[in-house]
């Protein structure tokens, strides 16, 4: 927007950024949104269903969804600069494929867990590069590396693989207790650093504001002296890298390794950033509403599993539905200041 | 020679021809196509035949495209148009008949159309990004489509029905004149008339359009509508041949098949220029890369790891940033050539080069 900020500006228009101004917190508008629809609906669950309201339905939201909440940050840092990262499903799958295999030929643990996550890396990386040197749009590069990487799922096998590994058995039932009886496994304890990480590093970090600039205008951060080239495929190694971690954490949770498994979550991560409040034009957004949206299609899914009679294809209307009413939102309150 | 190599239908034309070649080295007679009880057969009239829903769609999206769109929605649509037009045929109590079946396909598209308006809706008049007003529908869509079927999958029987997709008349499989006839409907109304100007004139700057008298929300709004119809079309047929509706598979990926076609047909993204010959032969790359893979007996599952990798061959053979780089290698060659040619000439100072090198 720096070009137009020379252009006259009208005066309507001045008194109503000085208004905009006053509202304290404009800028987290859609973020509080989500955060007062998570509670509306965990209030109105509370009151439909008998023991929805206790502490361990919100920790099920981040057992759950640990997987998920993963996937989500990753796909933030891509949505911010303004890009779109399509592969990540299929990451996810080829992860649980890689790790099943490698661990069903004896490989230790974690070396497995390391070679997946170096996988992940190098596809996002792959894919970043072809995305910044080749002036390929995001959209396709990384449906490419949808298509490959689910491709090479079948490769490895084309069918399921169970895991019997000590380690990956321990991660998947070990429960730990937080006070009143409740618990969380294992996998929340990862995916709460990798948000807290994701948190520190996009909104304190020079990386991080530069993530900002390229999506408000990749030109510009140019000319500030930024460095684009670099962090432009930077967004894409952590995807690929949140991506791969998301795929152990979705092994932890499944105990196999299935090519077909996965299919479409890279929608549901990108319906969260959205319900989230980022906006995908890039430019603005925020790691803890990634959070919050994933926590909103969690406990959609929790309500209808609580309703029982309606079926679960109502998940992906409301879902659709929620998607509508917060672009929506977003157009009203924060389109882009003109 | 250079201009051939440079026409930005070059490298689809040349991908199609070496995955045809591949074709023949293996199966030598894959050309051959025979006439039976009136039918033909043939290799290459299973491609057209497969490939005709994916055109289909992928003839919607390139109009999509060209306004600097895109639509998501279309596999959800694919599978809500099937879902109904089956349901409305099971329900009836003479599904054989041509009646039936005309209403039903016609109930099916109208509601195509009007799953068009809604996406037409949200972009033109909301303002709203396309690939997320499309990824509403999207992801709620299923969702429909389910609600449609009642979550079963819905096997019908009607011999009008199954004309659409798996029938032949005229001795050609019915699907590939459907398509063949919007294709062509298409091609007339948007190159003979001004309206392929206007999309493009919508894709380049939808606002100078508008003041230039374009009624760019009118133009935007009849491209979802018209990709919506197309794969309510597409739907019909998927349905029709394999005379089920199946709300989760219906139509699954079709949308990035289609995109991938359209890409792949030269059609940038970034909107404001179309082809739709480039579409016609981006579809029938894929469609012929899946049939490729079966007859070298490769497991038809890994077909994903190949069109991952010819998209990307054929993207970055076309991309701009590639071909600057090859052409800039070529003059770096032909003036250092003179350079040593011409010697006392005044050389090529080493400065424009980096200066060249550095402005593409």
């Amino acid at each position: 927007m720096s070009s137009q900020a020379a252009s006259p500006v009208s005066r309507a228009d001045e008194r109503f950024r000085a208004l905009r101004r006053l509202i304290p917190g404009s800028r987290y508008v859609s973020v509080l949104v989500t955060l007062g629809l998570l509670i509306a609906m965990f209030i109105a669950g509370s009151a439909r269903y008998r023991g929805f309201a206790s502490g361990q339905v919100v920790l099920n939201l981040f057992v759950d969804n640990a997987f998920l909440i993963v996937l989500a940050v990753g796909t933030t840092f891509v949505i911010v600069t303004g890009g779109i990262d399509l592969s990540i499903g299929s990451v996810v799958a080829l992860s649980t494929m890689i790790a099943a295999s490698l661990l069903r030929a004896g490989w230790p643990p974690l070396v497995v867990i390391a070679i997946v996550l170096l996988a992940g890396s190098t596809l996002g990386l792959l894919v970043g590069l072809v995305i910044h040197y080749f002036d390929i749009q995001p959209f396709i590069a990384t449906l490419a590396a949808m298509f490959f990487a689910r491709g090479l799922c079948y490769v490895i096998s084309l069918d399921a693989i169970s895991i019997s590994d000590p380690f990956f058995v321990a991660m998947a039932q070990t429960r730990i207790p937080v006070g009143g009886g409740m618990q969380i496994t294992p996998s929340v304890i990862i995916a709460v650093l990798a948000v807290i990480v994701a948190f520190v590093v996009l909104h304190y970090t020079r990386m991080g504001r530069t993530v900002y600039a390229i999506g408000n205008g990749g030109q510009s951060a140019m000319l500030m002296g930024l460095p684009v080239t670099r962090t432009k495929i930077l967004v894409y190694v952590i995807s690929g890298f949140c991506a791969a971690l998301g795929g152990v954490l979705f092994t932890f949770y499944t105990l196999s390794g299935y090519s077909l498994t996965a299919v479409g979550m890279e929608l549901d991560a990108i319906a969260a950033v959205v319900i989230g409040g980022t906006i995908l034009t890039g430019g603005s957004g925020y790691v803890l509403g990634s959070v919050l949206g994933v926590l909103v299609l969690g406990l959609i899914q929790t309500i209808i599993s609580f309703e029982g009679t309606l079926s679960s294809w109502w998940t992906k209307i409301v879902i659709g539905a929620l998607l509508l009413i917060f672009v929506v939102l977003q157009r009203l309150f924060i389109a882009r200041r003109r | 020679m250079r201009n051939i190599v440079r026409h930005r239908l070059f490298w689809p034309v040349v991908t199609l021809a070496a995955l045809l070649a591949l074709n023949v080295i293996v199966e030598h007679d894959f050309f051959a196509i025979r006439l039976q009880d009136g039918h033909l057969f043939g290799s290459v009239i299973d491609i057209l035949r497969n490939g005709a829903p994916t055109l289909l769609v992928a003839l919607g999206m390139t109009l999509v495209i060209a306004t600097r769109g895109i639509d998501l929605s279309v596999g959800a649509i694919v599978a809500i148009c099937g879902a109904l037009a089956c349901s409305m045929i099971a329900a009836s109590p003479t599904p054989g008949s041509v009646g039936t079946v005309l209403i039903a396909v016609g109930a099916a598209l109208v509601l195509a159309i009007v799953l068009g308006l809604w996406n037409g809706l949200l972009v033109s008049v909301l303002g709203i990004q396309p690939i997320i007003a499309t990824l509403i529908l999207m992801t709620a869509g299923r969702g429909l489509a389910m609600l449609i079927t009642e979550g079963q999958i819905i096997t019908v029987s009607s011999a009008p029905y199954k004309v659409i997709g798996g029938g032949y008349w005229l001795t050609m499989p019915a699907s590939i004149l459907i398509a063949g006839v919007m294709f062509a409907l298409t091609a007339l109304l948007t190159r003979k008339t001004a309206l392929g100007i206007l999309i493009e004139s919508v894709g380049i700057n939808p606002e100078a359009s508008r003041l230039a008298g374009v009624r760019s929300r009118s133009i935007l709004w009849t491209v979802y509508i018209f990709s919506a119809f197309c794969a309510g079309v597409a739907g019909l047929m998927i349905s029709s041949n394999v005379t089920a509706a199946d709300a989760n598979n219906a139509g699954l990926w079709i949308e990035l098949d289609a995109i991938l076609a359209v890409v792949l047909g030269g059609t940038s993204l970034a909107g404001g220029r179309y082809s739709l010959i480039g579409t016609l032969i981006g579809a029938f790359v894929i469609q012929t890369l899946t049939t490729t893979v079966y007859t070298v007996g490769i497991a038809p599952e890994i077909t994903l790891v190949f069109k991952a990798l010819v998209v990307i061959a054929v993207c970055l053979l076309q991309s701009p940033a590639m071909q600057a780089r090859v052409r800039n290698a070529r003059r770096r060659r032909a003036l250092q050539k003179q350079g040593t040619d011409a010697a006392g000439a005044p050389a090529v100072s080493p400065a424009s080069l980096t200066n060249e090198g550095a402005a593409s």
